[in-house]
């Protein structure tokens, strides 16, 4: 005797107690009348209780608990940073906070520069092979793929019943930082979408080198868009973006 | 949230950030270890990718907007898993590899060595856990990691999918078909198929 096809994941569902109350009656009203499906739940449960006997789960060995908290970033503050205030004392504090202020103070041409290397990347992108280290339609996978390979999550909205079917996603360098490339697509032309974190980017549209360029910020993020469309469909993309990545 | 100005000893947004990372990621240590060795089935790859995770996830751990600190945590063990095999091997990494469903699953768990009876109870344990390991490394890996998830770790469906990155419907179907093929393997095979009998009952 077997359990009925169209019952097996629920189931499933059942013993994971995943099911709405309505589902849950529903299937236990049939595996109490269905004999091959109360095999299988017996059989689900007696799988569940090999897999949860003790010393199958993997636990961490000590030596990786202590190597992870001995990394320095993982050590509570306090102590070093004084250690290290009261060598420096509070001139060096000074001439240190000058120096990070002058630095800032420069920008400007490294703006340009960014400009640049967003059309670049634009293009190098188009090169056969190098659009997309992900290549997929759905924003299940693109999303997750980024954790772990940027330090924050860009949002990937689904556009296609708007005209810009999605690509797929890859890692891309802009002013020497990581950035996060999501790829759409619009008829036979590709937008590139990069993201990376900073806090005080303005909006802003240019053209340069014949590309369009839409620059905008929300919640700590940057996000500038390129592309060979025109820019009034840039910004149409931006629009539709921003209004679905909330 | 982080106080005011920068007083000696706490420059940084540091301090709460860091209390919060060790109330709220350090302490699924166990689970991302839990995971990356079945992911990796290998020990000191699993280290590696477990030590880079949480460096990681330290470092994003101001981007965290979500629900589940565990699932955004084990979503970056992922990751680091697939890099760190990648690396070992020199391949580059591939995300989607839905096509790794092969069905030699029973033909890999078969060339484990039995451990044969015994009858001592602890041997057996210990056996019997081996087993019941050998049998989840043995399934392909989007099987494997669903049942890993959900039986091992006991994330809920909506997790496993935020893990995974796959709809909920197709975390039901791969935990269905990955215990199936566990059951085949683990139980014993007294009622499978309607060829048997059942008179004898």
């Amino acid at each position: 005797m077997t359990a009925c096809v169209d019952q097996e994941l629920l189931l499933g569902g059942l013993i994971d107690g995943e099911l709405d109350a309505a589902n849950t009656a529903l299937v236990e009203a049939h595996v109490a009348r269905c004999e091959g499906c109360r095999e299988e739940v017996d059989r689900l449960q007696a799988t569940r209780g090999l897999l949860r006997s003790e010393g199958v789960r993997h636990n961490a060995p000590e030596s990786l608990a202590s190597r992870i908290a001995a990394l320095p970033e993982l050590e509570p503050k306090g102590a070093n940073d004084n250690r290290l205030l009261k060598w420096l004392g509070p001139g060096a504090v000074g001439a240190i906070a000058a120096a990070l202020a002058m630095v800032t103070v420069l920008p400007p041409n490294s703006e340009t520069l960014v400009d640049q290397e967003l059309v670049s990347s634009h293009v190098r992108s188009l090169q056969p092979g190098h659009l997309t280290d992900v290549q997929t339609t759905n924003q299940h996978i693109v999303k997750p793929w980024f954790n772990g390979r940027v330090d924050f999550a860009p949002p990937v909205p689904e556009l296609a019943d708007r005209g810009f079917p999605l690509a797929g996603g890859r890692l891309d360098s802009i002013g020497g930082k990581t950035v996060a490339a999501i790829v759409y697509h619009r008829r036979l032309h590709t937008v590139n979408l990069f993201i990376w974190p900073d806090g005080k980017a303005r909006d802003r549209s240019f053209q340069k080198d014949g590309f369009a360029v839409t620059e905008w910020s929300q919640s700590g993020l940057r996000f500038a868009a390129v592309s060979d469309i025109p820019s009034s469909e840039l910004r149409q993309f931006e629009q539709l973006y921003r209004g679905r990545s909330g | 949230m982080t106080g005011k100005g920068p007083a000696p000893g706490r420059f940084s947004p540091g301090a709460g950030h860091l209390q919060q990372f060790h109330e709220q990621i350090l302490p699924h240590l166990d689970g991302a270890y839990n995971l990356a060795r079945y992911l990796t089935r290998d020990p000191v790859l699993s280290e590696d990718a477990v030590q880079d995770a949480m460096l990681r996830a330290f470092r994003s751990f101001g981007q965290f907007r979500g629900t589940s600190p565990r699932a955004w945590l084990f979503a970056i063990v992922r990751n680091c898993c697939r890099t760190a095999q990648s690396r070992a091997s020199g391949r580059v990494a591939l995300v989607v590899n839905e096509s790794s469903l092969g069905d030699d699953v029973s033909a890999r768990i078969d060339a484990q060595p039995d451990p044969g009876p015994s009858p001592e109870e602890e041997v057996l344990r210990k056996a019997d856990v081996a087993r019941v390991r050998a049998a989840i490394e043995a399934m392909p890996e989007p099987f494997r990691e669903a049942v890993v998830l959900r039986e091992l770790e006991d994330l809920s469906y909506a997790e496993v999918a935020e893990v995974t990155g796959v709809p909920i419907g197709t975390v039901m179907s791969r935990l269905a078909r990955g215990r199936a093929m566990l059951a085949k393997e683990l139980l014993p095979a007294a009622k499978t198929g309607d060829e048997q009998s059942r008179s004898a009952k």
